[in-house]
């Protein structure tokens, strides 16, 4: 290995891999630096755990090359799974396990890395120690998760929608823990359907969909590259008075407006030109305001920019 | 000074470590922690087959001759009749005694008939009445002063070996390896591989035929309680023979074992949910329960599909299990039944290890 240039965490090029009649991956490329957190961003079915269990050696690609922490893994397979860390999106443990017992046997097949006791400390499971996994919350299973894919002392770590389906409090714990092994220097890919989550986690995000990286950058330079710097939501007018859009699509500071589930969304531009303007507008067309919110463009924003939709179609 | 003992405990005690932590040592811990934690299992591994055994021995038992119920109408009649210890006698009046003999109470009255002569009676369609009419009669006339021309004595055969109970240990301990090889790999693999456990450890270095090999020494250590237990019980409370050497009878027990393991293996290699495994062991297991000669001799069925019974594994090995309990046989003169035995093993476990679904 050349010493002067470390190699890439994670290289991927032109990745494909097809099931039936679904393309889960798409010609991907990524390139994650060594000590970076990077996050796999996309709705539900976007290719986000094809390309991950990819990257992982799980999963065979029909084609395309990966290069992960400079080794292949037709020729180093060996080598690779001492040295990452991995969680899947789906892993049930084994129930009638404790953490303890557990942390134990994924100890086992490591050559180096902390005593089971000492990662159970890291991620604040000491209370559960001697507890059945069955008897764990959402939040705690997810940290042991997160636990056994420690135990190897990782250089790379794979976590695959590691919040999803738990309360706000646990989430952000998680994020804790995450930041923490940043801290430390490891390199994480994570996958994530959390505009939030990517936005605080990681350096570099790209955005899939349908097995495609639609957008490639840093958090801030993907919302600034929409153009848009808020978004203004309202709901206005009743049953009996529709709302004419139109106008509403010129009106100053505004780039775009479009109604959805009887509210509308406004990329704006200018929020201190558009407010007054949208105001204006209504009290012409004589449509009382119901309610008003701006925000911040955010990741999310991005993708709806970019695709008509939303990441989590509720 | 203490020095030397206190390095020579570190040594003992990493090498203790070091064994505690091997990834075998901790897969077959976890295969038994598994397996006690599920009380379940514990109850149709080990204490079913003894709950069975003991019903049907029960059952089954060779009783000692019956006493029979009979009724007489005189107090003369009925104190030679008492002579006879296989009868139990009453006295009736006439009329109580015909209605204990509709009834079923007695299976014959005896009464007196005109002069000397009496009169039994019974229904000749009921074997109890016809042992009743002899027993009474040879009473009644030895009473009379009779004498048997010819001397006889009896001379009574019940010997361990050849009664029910003896023909079914062996059949359950066969029948019960058979369901702990097949029902522990099946639902735990098939389990594993549903909760995408079995995906979880592939993404570990750990090495792929210690998973598998630690199944294989679960069983081995779960196999000394299993028919110990069984074996135990038939002895201690039935005085089932264990005629073979016992070293012989482990070592057909791990042969069984390890063939059924390697069909539970194969039936386990790709299904992807409890039913669908389910589906297939009970398909494989249905024909053996029935036709392998557990509760009954499989010499029973037609001579077209003995050759078929044969050659099952469930057949070998209570085939064998007999030969070795009930009448001595060492593992030569079971070779018969081990290569059919090892055939199975061989076959399923390189087809398994072939199609094995790791995800
Ligand atoms: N084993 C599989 N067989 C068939 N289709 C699959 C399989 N795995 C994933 N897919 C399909 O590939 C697409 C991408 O799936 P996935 O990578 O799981 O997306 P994500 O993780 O982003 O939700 C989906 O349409 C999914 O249905
Ligand atoms: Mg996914």
């Amino acid at each position: 290995m050349p010493e002067s240039a470390p190699p890439a965490a994670l290289r991927i090029r032109n990745l494909r891999k097809t099931y039936k009649d679904v393309v889960a991956a798409d010609g991907l490329d990524l390139d994650v630096p060594v000590g970076e957190c990077f996050g796999l961003l996309g709705p539900n079915g976007a290719g986000k755990t094809t390309t991950i269990e990819i990257c992982e050696g799980l999963t065979a690609p029909d084609s395309g090359d990966v290069e992960v922490l400079g080794l292949h893994w037709k020729t180093d397979s060996d080598k690779l799974r001492q040295r990452l860390g991995i969680q899947l999106q789906e892993t049930q443990l084994s129930e009638k396990l404790t953490v303890l017992e557990t942390l134990c046997l994924f100890r086992s097949f490591y050559h180096q890395g902390p005593p089971a006791e000492e990662i159970i400390g890291l991620v604040q499971l000491e209370e559960k120690r001697d507890s059945r996994i069955g008897g764990l919350s959402g939040g705690q299973k997810q940290r042991l998760a997160l636990a056994c894919a420690l135990v190897g002392e990782p250089e790379l770590l794979f976590l695959d929608e590691p919040t999803t389906g738990l309360d706000p409090q646990a989430r952000r714990q998680l994020w804790e823990l995450i930041e923490q092994l940043k801290l430390a220097g490891r390199s994480i890919v994570l996958t994530t359907h959390y505009m939030d989550e990517a936005e605080r986690l990681c350096e570099h995000v790209a955005i899939m969909d349908h097995g495609k990286t639609i957008a490639l950058g840093t958090p801030r330079e993907l919302v600034a590259s929409i153009g848009v710097e808020h978004v203004v939501e309202f709901s206005a007018g009743g049953p009996g008075k529709p709302l004419d859009m139109e106008p509403l699509k010129h009106l100053e500071g505004i780039r775009d407006a479009k109604a959805e589930n009887g509210s509308v969304l406004m990329q704006a531009t200018k929020l201190h030109l558009a407010v007054p303007a949208l105001l204006a507008e209504l009290d012409r067309q004589q449509i009382p305001l119901t309610e008003l919110r701006t925000h911040s463009a955010t990741l999310e924003d991005v993708f709806v920019t970019l695709t008509g939709r939303h990441l989590r179609d509720e | 000074m203490n020095s030397a003992p206190a390095a020579a405990h570190t040594q003992t005690s990493t090498a203790r470590s070091r064994f505690a932590e091997h990834p075998l040592t901790q897969l077959t811990l976890v295969r038994f922690r598994e397996f006690l934690r599920e009380p379940e299992a514990l109850f149709w591994v080990f204490v079913f087959p003894i709950l069975l055994a003991a019903g049907l021995g029960l059952a089954f038992r060779n009783r000692p001759p019956e006493v029979l119920q009979i009724g007489a109408v005189t107090p003369r009649l009925a104190r030679s009749l008492r002579a006879e210890k296989l009868l139990s006698v009453s006295e009736f009046s006439a009329e109580g005694g015909l209605q204990a003999l509709r009834s079923g109470k007695i299976a014959l009255l005896a009464a007196p008939g005109s002069g000397s002569a009496i009169v039994y009676e019974y229904d000749d369609t009921n074997p109890e009445g016809r042992t009743a009419k002899m027993l009474a009669d040879r009473a009644v006339q030895r009473a009379a002063g009779r004498v048997d021309p010819v001397g006889s004595s009896d001379r009574i055969l019940r010997e361990p070996g050849s009664r029910y109970i003896d023909f079914l240990i062996p059949g359950l301990l066969g029948m019960n390896l058979m369901g702990s090889g097949i029902w522990g790999m099946g639902f735990t693999i098939v389990d594993s591989r549903r909760k995408k456990l079995i995906k979880r450890l592939v993404a570990t270095p750990m090495p792929r035929h210690y998973y598998l090999l630690s199944f294989g020494l679960s069983r081995l250590l779960m196999l000394v309680v299993e028919v110990g237990v069984l074996v135990g019980f038939g002895a201690l409370v039935f005085k089932v023979p264990v005629r073979g050497s016992l070293l012989d009878l482990a070592v057909l027990s791990l042969i069984s074992s390890l063939a059924f393991g390697a069909v539970g293996l194969l039936i386990a290699s790709r299904a992807q949910t409890i039913e669908a495994v389910s589906g297939i062991m009970n398909v494989v297991m249905m024909p053996m329960w029935i036709l392998s000669g557990v509760f009954f001799s499989a010499q029973r069925f037609p001579d077209v599909i003995q050759p078929v019974i044969h050659v099952l594994p469930l057949t070998a090995v209570i085939d064998a299990l007999r030969a070795n309990m009930l009448q001595g046989a060492g593992l030569v003169q079971l070779a018969p039944q081990l290569a059919i035995l090892g055939c199975w093993m061989v076959v399923c476990f390189t087809v398994a290890l072939k199609i094995f679904r790791w995800r």
